[in-house]
């Protein structure tokens, strides 16, 4: 295995530094090819390893790649870990990026500069296995810190729009506050333990549990203060309720990006880190309380948000924060298994819907706003389709012991082991969980039925308009970079006064192979993902077998806690699904059968809804309590603190005294010199002297 | 290389060419630094080569006795070792980054710069008291007349700070050093290394050492000449000041203070503790408003040497090997940086942020470079930045956790300022013509900037080759604290471990799949 997991990781790597280097020299198809290739190969060589895991014929290995720190009794150095929980993360990040990577051939068509895309791409898969394969937090904080450049980056990618700057900006310094507290987390881990490897910590936090330790002054159980330090790091990454405003706004970067690194991978870093320390969590309930109450509330609070924005891109972000809640909650009430579950399922339908709607917005000439869509169910068939099946497995539609939808399998778990746990917290989370699954299932819904069903509505957008009269000259608002050298392609569509009414004589094209195939792909995985994979995650049963051992020790497998789930009363059981209906049937009925409805809740309800538009108003607050605050400080420390007291009394006081005028100042220059040299020379002539006597 | 002066022939490599210099002037006294530099540097690899890593603490030792206790000494430790490879490493980088912006007085200039290469290499070499002090004062003339005569519009008020502040503290230091030798009956470094000097007199020596080197390094608030000099001087005079001569601080305090008043240092941590947390923050703040290239980059040069500060007096051994390879880091990064910021300065002849933008349309590759210094000054792992910051962050954790947690926010605030300044600068739409209008790095930039990133990328990934010289060194001055170490806060206090996990369930019924 040792070879297998060297190329997988160091192929992206590679890859990314021809292709960032090589860059225009080696033109698009060469660079695409190499990072693409490569990308297939670690995913080839990535379910080998993950299907070793699942029939139990693979161990757990540690290859160990070069030595990196020794300082005094610190050490750490580059190592790959394979084990199950490494070998999940393994298929899902390589699927997905070679996925995208493909995609991407289609959707950035058009960009003057792909070889860069794809080099920041393959350079986050690297990042990105470099955290999952960590055997020590600072090789894991390395892969955190790298996936967080890769993600700036690329919701930079545009850079010449100030909002995805803005946002590219915002995403790195919001994580950086996540950061501060996983880096105090490793420093406690050291001080606590003496070691950052991960297995040692392991082993050592059960004797532990019962330790004290001040921290700020204030004395805390040990292991409880630690996981909530390493925990404020993973609600950075994983955009959690208070530091989740800059996920949203990462939606600036083009879509093939948000649906690997904003949906798919990066985000989910969070919900592995908790399993990877799982054993030193289940040390600490106090911070998994915390974790339980953070994922449980972001999972509502998000899908509130999801149900009233109109950006098609917007929704599924939000979307997505709402399920990391779902997985981290699982967490929390000890079902780790069950988060990583979900994990692997939403990674499957989130990113298919992102590159579904992709594919919408490529098809709609860049256009993201779903009041602009409508009826588009019949022009593009195929993405359609695609979108379906993805919105099936997130809203979590099956039949109890028949068959299901990636999501019915992994939320239902989730809800059962919050019930099952049993206390009133994880009661709290059960009835949030469930509220947020009517509520995600009416998002999901309405932008179904937004895009897909209804009469067009097309005319109204600017961009489609543009791409009528204008032949398409350039003018896309996601990417107005440099397209004087874009290749020009025909226009989209003809104008055609009789297409139909509201469409503008816009006609929407499905999009290429390239595009429709990881849709496809990604279908299969958000239909069968939950069914096929059931038993090793939540049971930890090895595949085709009655045995458990699938994690094998790489998470903490509570047996009591999915032997409880298991045996929830029925209606339990079927809360998920009741509430997927009810959700479905709020759409139905505002979107398809009354689309007058929302108009007037809006208008009676005028404050509730401009609340949860404008997203809690989060950014607002953080901007006044923050950023205004940062820059007023700045400028007061330094106007009033350096020019107007220590210089003032500083130096210019000196100077006032010793120098009159401004006049003296040629002499003054040179005279400092002679004065300083010879304050130097009797300095030494009367050290001499005093030692001399 | 037995009985070889080295040291001394790689002071005087560059003191033959800067006299060369002096008197040849004009376009051979560019070629004559280079090949003086290139040659000094080789040097150096060759003195790094032949470091007996484990060996004797004091290497290559040179010694004549001039008059009376006052001798010509030479010799290095690990720590030296580095410090002086820093140096002769930057020094070609230097001259070539001058090679075009310098054009008045050129073998002035050039011999002033190999001039500072003699007295920073003395000064890390130095084994005298007074020979250290000689190096390390003097060092500083050649400074002050590239910010006096090559700098900008405000180089006479910059200059003046500069000597003001500098001079006040090295008085005070001098003083003291004329005490301690007195006291201990020699100039002899190492043997006062070893003195034990009565804890009274330490407090007093300690501050007075103090007062010399918190200003080179500079601490807040003694820190306002360094925006100021860097403003003013020459794209390399701001390499050298932000990669060496802010170094001789944080040297003075590993070699000094640390050593020779081990109890005054832990009776003063909390100052230096104090001072670093308000710099960190302050500083970070203040760079966030700048509008000048090279003051956004001096005030990030004063919150990053107050994490080098906290790493010093963190009492451990990570925090000691973190503020050296911070230094290093430090060194290499922000001379980087204001290379980057020369290389723009020499197209458009402006430090305004704001009248740059969009670069990384017509300078891609000058974006890359820029882009990788701002990650290492940010503390991107796999670069040097992260090495040095986060020992040194890990060390003062184990002192106190409060000032763990003030100067950590300086990753925040950090990636503020830095990121900021690169949108503003190479991100953005292309408003400024004159700006668009600017080619890529030139061959020579090239050859400035590749080994500084290659530098940068190895103490990232491969930090041990820095490290280990410095290994023992920092082992022997830990033991020599260990005494006098204050204790940390954290405290930890055993219990009784928790019998059953957070998450126990009773499941009374079978297994249900």
């Amino acid at each position: 295995m040792a070879t297998q997991i060297l190329i997988i990781v160091f192929a992206p790597l590679l890859a990314a530094i021809v292709a960032g280097l090589g860059n225009r020299a080696l033109g698009n198809t060469i660079t695409k090819s190499i990072t693409t290739g490569a990308l297939f190969l670690s995913a080839a060589l990535s379910w080998p390893i993950f299907w070793g895991f699942l029939n139990g014929t693979a161990t757990a290995e540690v290859v160990p790649v070069l030595q990196w720190v020794r300082s005094g009794d610190m050490s750490f150095d580059w190592a790959l870990r394979v084990d199950a929980l490494t070998a999940v993360m393994l298929v899902v990040i390589n699927t997905v990026s070679a996925l995208v990577h493909l995609y991407s051939w289609g959707y950035m068509e058009e960009d003057p500069d792909q070889p860069r895309f794809f080099a920041y791409l393959s350079l986050f898969t690297f990042a990105m296995l470099m955290l999952v394969t960590a055997d020590n937090l600072v090789q894991m904080f390395f892969g955190w810190e790298g996936v967080g450049l890769a993600s700036y980056l690329l919701i930079g990618f545009w850079f010449k729009k100030p909002s995805a700057n803005a946002a590219a900006i915002k995403a790195f310094v919001v994580n950086r506050v996540g950061d501060l507290g996983f880096m105090l987390g490793i420093f406690g881990t050291f001080l606590v333990f003496e070691t950052t490897s991960i297995p040692e910590i392991l082993a050592a936090a059960p004797a532990m549990s019962g330790s004290s330790i001040t921290f700020l002054g204030m004395r805390l159980f040990t292991i409880d203060i630690l996981c909530i330090l390493l925990f404020i790091g993973a609600m950075g990454k994983s955009a959690q309720l208070g530091l989740h405003t800059w996920l949203p706004d990462a939606m600036e970067g083009p879509t093939p990006v948000s649906a690997l690194i904003h949906a798919a991978t990066m985000v989910t870093a969070g919900v592995f880190m908790l399993c990877r320390l799982s054993p030193m969590f289940e040390t600490a309930p106090t911070a998994l309380a915390i974790v339980t109450v953070v994922g449980a509330a972001t999972c509502f609070f998000a899908a509130t948000i999801g149900t009233t924005q109109w950006d098609i891109k917007r929704v599924i972000a939000y979307s997505t924060c709402s399920q990391l809640g779902y997985m981290f909650f699982a967490a929390g009430v000890g079902a780790y298994g069950v988060a990583m579950f979900h994990l692997f399922t939403h990674a499957f339908f989130k990113a298919l819907l992102f590159l579904g709607a992709g594919s919408v917005i490529h098809a709609m000439h860049h256009e993201q706003d779903m009041r602009y869509y409508g009826g588009l169910r019949k022009a593009i068939p195929f993405t359609f389709w695609a979108m379906m099946a993805g919105t099936l497995a997130i809203t979590g539609v099956g039949v109890l012991y028949v068959f299901g939808f990636a999501g019915f399998y992994s939320k239902d778990a989730i809800l059962e082991a919050a019930w099952a746990r049993g206390t009133g917290l994880a009661h709290f989370a059960f009835w949030t969980g469930a509220i947020a699954a009517l509520l995600t299932s009416f998002y999901s819904w309405r932008l179904m039925f937004l895009t897909f069903w209804g009469k067009p509505r097309w005319i109204e957008s600017e961009h489609i308009q543009h791409a009528v009269h204008h032949d398409h000259d350039g003018s896309h608002e996601e990417a107005p970079a440099r397209l004087e050298d874009a290749s020009q392609k025909g226009p989209h569509s003809v104008p055609d006064p009789d297409e139909g009414e509201g469409t503008g004589g816009y006609r929407p094209h499905e999009s290429p192979a390239s595009m429709l195939i990881p849709l496809g792909v990604l279908t299969l995985g958000a239909v069968f993902a939950g069914y096929v994979f059931k038993y090793p995650f939540i049971d930890s049963v090895l595949i085709g077998t009655e045995t458990q051992g699938f994690w094998g020790g790489s998470l903490f497998f509570n047996e009591d806690l999915v032997n409880a789930l298991h045996a929830v009363p029925l209606w339990v059981k079927l809360t998920a699904t009741i509430a997927m209906i009810a959700g479905f049937a709020g759409a139905v009925y505002a979107y398809i059968l009354k689309p007058d409805v929302p108009g007037k809740f809006v208008a009676s309800f005028g404050a509730l809804h401009r609340f949860v538009y404008n997203k809690w108003y989060f950014d607002e607050l953080y901007d006044r309590v923050f950023v205004k605050p940062a820059f007023w400080f700045g400028r007061q420390f330094w106007k009033l603190g350096d020019i107007g007291t220590i210089d003032r009394f500083g130096p210019n006081g000196v100077a006032a005294v010793v120098q009159r005028g401004s006049a003296a100042a040629r002499s003054v220059q040179s005279g400092y010199l002679y004065s300083y040299a010879l304050i130097m020379l009797l300095g030494l002539i009367a050290a001499t002297t005093y030692v001399l006597l | 290389m037995d009985g070889f002066p080295i040291l001394t022939t790689m002071m005087l490599v560059p003191l033959a060419g800067a006299i060369l210099c002096l008197f040849t002037g004009g376009g051979a006294a560019r070629g004559i630094a280079l090949g003086a530099t290139l040659a000094t540097f080789a040097l150096g690899v060759l003195l790094w080569a032949n470091f007996d890593i484990g060996g004797a603490q004091w290497q290559f030792t040179e010694r004549a006795d001039l008059f009376a206790g006052f001798s010509y000494a030479l010799g290095i430790d690990g720590i030296a070792l580095l410090l002086i490879m820093l140096t002769v490493f930057l020094m070609p980088i230097c001259i070539l980054a001058s090679w075009d912006a310098i054009q008045k007085r050129v073998g002035e200039y050039m011999a002033a710069f190999l001039f500072m290469e003699v007295l920073m290499i003395g000064t890390f070499a130095a084994q005298d008291i007074f020979l250290f002090y000689v190096f390390f004062e003097a060092g500083l003339i050649p400074m002050y007349l590239i910010i006096g005569v090559w700098g900008g519009d405000n180089r006479i008020y910059a200059s003046y700070k500069f000597f003001l502040y500098t001079l006040l503290g090295s008085v005070l230091m001098l003083i003291a050093m004329f005490w301690m030798v007195a006291e201990a009956g020699t100039s002899d470094i190492p043997t006062l290394m070893q003195y034990p000097f009565e804890a009274g007199p330490q407090t007093w020596l300690w501050l007075a050492f103090f007062a010399s080197f918190a200003v080179k390094i500079p601490m807040w608030p003694l820190h306002t000449w360094l925006p100021d000099a860097h403003v003013q001087a020459p794209t390399a005079g701001s390499v050298i000041l932000a990669g060496v001569l802010l170094k001789l601080g944080g040297y003075g305090f590993l070699r000094f203070s640390l050593p020779m008043f081990p109890q005054a240092s832990a009776d003063f941590a909390w100052l230096v503790l104090a001072l670093s947390m308000i710099a960190v923050v302050y500083t970070s703040l203040v760079a966030l408003v700048q509008q000048d290239m090279k003051k956004l980059i001096a005030y990030s040069s004063v919150a990053h040497m107050a994490i080098v500060m906290v790493g010093l007096f963190a009492f451990n051994v990570q925090g000691l090997e973190g503020a050296m390879v911070l230094m290093l880091s430090h060194g290499l990064v922000s001379g980087a940086l204001f290379l980057c910021v020369g290389v723009i300065y020499d197209r458009l002849h402006t430090r305004e942020i704001a009248r740059y933008g969009g670069l990384s349309v017509n300078m891609p590759y000058y974006a890359i470079f820029f882009l990788l210094f701002t990650m290492a000054s940010i503390g991107l792992p796999g670069t040097s930045g992260f090495v040095g910051e986060f020992l040194a962050l890990a060390g003062i954790y184990q002192l106190s956790t409060f000032a763990a947690l003030v100067c950590t926010t300086g990753i925040i605030l950090g990636a503020g300022y830095m990121l900021y300044l690169y949108r503003r600068v190479a991100f953005g739409a292309q408003t400024n013509e004159d700006a668009a209008a600017m080619p890529d790095i030139s061959p020579r930039e090239w050859t400035m900037m590749v080994p500084v990133a290659a530098a940068v990328l190895w103490m990232g990934v491969y930090p041990e080759s820095f490290i280990a010289p410095m290994r023992a060194d920092i082992a022997a001055l830990d033991a020599q604290l260990a005494a006098a170490a204050p204790a940390g806060d954290a405290d930890l206090a055993a219990g009784t471990p928790r019998s059953e996990i957070a998450n126990a369930v009773v499941y009374e019924g079978e297994g249900d799949h």
